[in-house]
């Protein structure tokens, strides 16, 4: 498999805080591909500085044989990154299909002067979007809410919508925060089932979880951030296995007894 | 125009059909019946339009993307001032409509990039206080360009301003129909200002159903999300910004060739938040609110000139409340009653931005 994104000794901090250090790691493609740390880690920042929210200080990220534009939230997008919230972060005023329709933004081209005399192709391309948006929410799972509005959708919906809209964008590497959070067992499994969809249909995931028996059961690969540094990066069985992971995780104290 | 017919009370759900010809009905023939209660109250129909226009482009910024602006009454001086400098004897340039008008627009929409470029990581409060300040400039700068050159006339303002012509028509001349019958000017106005409106109205449902509204709705729903699709929001705010100023622009140009005169005076910070109160009054986002609360709130004050001196010296036999405070008194209680009952407006956006799906669409 060949590599799709390639982080280079990535490095942020706020303040005195160093929230990243030197963490590099490589995602193939087709794989999904865990990040799993303790609280405060620096799964987020990694998520934050990869999708452009944040510019890091030091390293670089090569995706697809390009560099991206570090901090430019809106250029990354076009390269085919995508994200989705830990907090859920929906357009609440608009419906699950216009959401949808919104994250075709950046695939479509219709401009001012377009809009205002309706061209044709701009009539067309308002009806390819509408399409291909409640395909998107056909996709997972919640077409027959198209028409609801955003903020009155159920917890889990509000979260397959966010990856529908996230998917709308056309990406090579749609980036997860924490999907799970919040979702009982059936909706987690439920979840499951879209992500190995997803990759099946030739998108990369990049999954930040702390339910570990999803990361466990869904991740061909995991990496593990514990105060701002790499600290393995494996496969799921070996990196339960690893005296430096269960040290992060259940701090050093048990060793002693 | 149906969508905005069905809001009638009554009718426009039970029969959209028979709504939309009473509404043309009661627009097109509006003047007439103002004028058998005086040439006045046509005037007063002619602001309420240029009211509504104002109305209109404000809510494009605040309404739809969710920018608050206090200044918004800035760009209706640019477009005003704009004409008042190009067709009139200040500076003894006649320019024709089709060039004054075109231009006050780009003027404002200028203004208004000129405005947004500083803002754009504003939000909210910190946004407010910054267009508000910018307004002030803009009226102060007004006032006092008369030195070392004399350009704006400062306070007394600029005068026998043209008016609207096509093509040798003026607008300002009584139209003669023979036989002694004819149109005045303020109906001709009236037909002119009814036609920018609609103009409007055309456009800004267009603009909502699009790729470009929705991005303005996502900015003003979620900024972050909205960056996370891969929407430039430079880009987006700068446009709504210049889109909004543009219907100032218009608006002022119109006032300025209506009025006949323009002087800071008729753009102070009073005035923004005049327009500002006719959006949230009648519905922050939703077209027809914005028309019904602009058209509201400029009739108000006038039936209260007409109605409150005469009631209170039929009762009491003496004025204690000037109309001018009676007005600020009611428009105030006004608005808290709307706040507490219906804190959407009179009529609370259900504003879409996408098309309504075809049955065979909506299951798929």
């Amino acid at each position: 498999m060949s590599v799709l994104l390639e982080a280079q000794a990535v490095g942020k901090r706020f303040g005195g805080l160093q929230a990243l250090s030197e963490v590099s790691l490589t995602i193939r493609e087709g794989e999904i591909y865990g990040l799993i740390g303790p609280n405060g880690a620096g799964k987020t920042t990694f998520f934050n500085v990869l999708t452009g929210a944040y510019v890091p200080e030091a390293g670089r990220f090569a995706f697809a044989g390009d560099d991206l534009p570090l901090g430019k939230v809106d250029r990354i997008v076009r390269h085919g990154i995508a994200r989705t919230f830990q907090n859920i972060r929906l357009f609440r005023e608009m419906t699950a299909l216009e959401n949808v329709m919104v994250g075709r933004h950046v695939r479509t081209r219709v401009g001012l002067l377009g809009v205002v005399l309706q061209t044709r192709h701009a009539r067309d391309e308002e009806a390819a979007t509408a399409r291909e948006a409640l395909k998107l929410l056909d996709y997972v799972g919640i077409a027959a809410h198209a028409q609801t509005l955003a903020r009155n959708l159920s917890y889990g919906d509000q979260r397959r919508l966010e990856i529908a809209r996230a998917l709308a964008t056309e990406p090579r590497l749609l980036a997860l925060d924490e999907p799970a959070a919040g979702m009982n067992a059936t909706e987690t499994a439920a979840l499951k089932r879209l992500i190995e969809k997803i990759r099946q249909d030739g998108v990369t995931v990049l999954l930040i979880e702390h339910d570990v028996r999803l990361v466990m059961g869904l991740c061909d690969r995991v990496a593990v951030l514990d105060f701002g540094k790499k600290i393995a990066e494996d496969v799921p069985a070996e990196v339960q296995r690893n005296p430096a992971v269960i040290t992060a995780y259940l701090g050093g104290a048990h060793r002693v007894q | 125009m149906n969508d905005i017919a069905a809001t009638l009370p009554f009718i426009g759900r039970r029969n959209p059909r028979a709504a939309l010809i009473l509404m043309i009905a009661v627009i097109v023939l509006a003047p007439i019946v103002a004028s058998l209660f005086g040439r006045s109250w046509v005037r007063i129909l002619d602001f309420a339009l240029l009211y509504i226009l104002l109305a209109i482009g404000l809510n494009l910024v605040v309404g739809f993307a969710g920018l608050l602006d206090l200044g918004f009454i800035a760009f209706y001086a640019v477009g005003a001032y704009t004409w008042a400098f190009l067709a009139s004897p200040h500076f003894g340039l006649h320019l024709p409509v089709y060039i004054v008008l075109p231009l006050g627009a780009s003027f404002a929409a200028l203004a208004g990039l000129i405005l947004g470029f500083p803002t754009l990581r504003l939000r909210g409060d910190y946004l407010a206080i910054v267009t508000l300040g910018f307004g002030e400039i803009v009226r102060i700068f007004m006032n006092n360009l008369t030195h070392p050159v004399n350009i704006t006339n400062g306070p007394q303002g600029i005068d026998q301003i043209d008016g609207v012509s096509f093509f040798g028509w003026e607008l300002n001349r009584r139209l003669s129909l023979g036989g002694g019958f004819g149109i005045d000017p303020i109906f001709l106005y009236y037909y002119l200002f009814l036609l920018c409106v609609v103009l409007a109205v055309f456009l800004v449902k267009r603009l909502q159903v699009s790729r470009v509204g929705r991005a303005w709705a996502a900015i003003r729903d979620d900024e972050l999300a909205a960056k996370a699709v891969g929407i430039n929001t430079r880009n987006t705010k700068l446009l709504a910004f210049a889109m909004g100023a543009t219907f100032g622009g218009v608006a002022g140009g119109l006032f300025g060739a209506f009025q006949g005169f323009v002087s800071p005076e008729s753009f102070t910070l009073m005035e923004s938040i005049a327009v500002l109160t006719m959006i949230v009054f009648g519905g922050m986002g939703s077209l027809s609110g914005v028309i019904v609360g602009a058209l509201a709130l400029s009739f108000l004050p006038e039936v209260l000139r007409q109605i409150a001196l005469p009631v209170q010296h039929a009762l009491f036999g003496r004025v204690y409340l000037d109309p001018e405070v009676l007005r600020m008194l009611l428009l105030s209680l006004a608005m808290i009653l709307m706040m507490l009952l219906r804190p959407a407006g009179l009529v609370p956006s259900h504003a879409r931005y996408s098309h309504p799906l075809s049955p065979e669409e909506a299951k798929p």
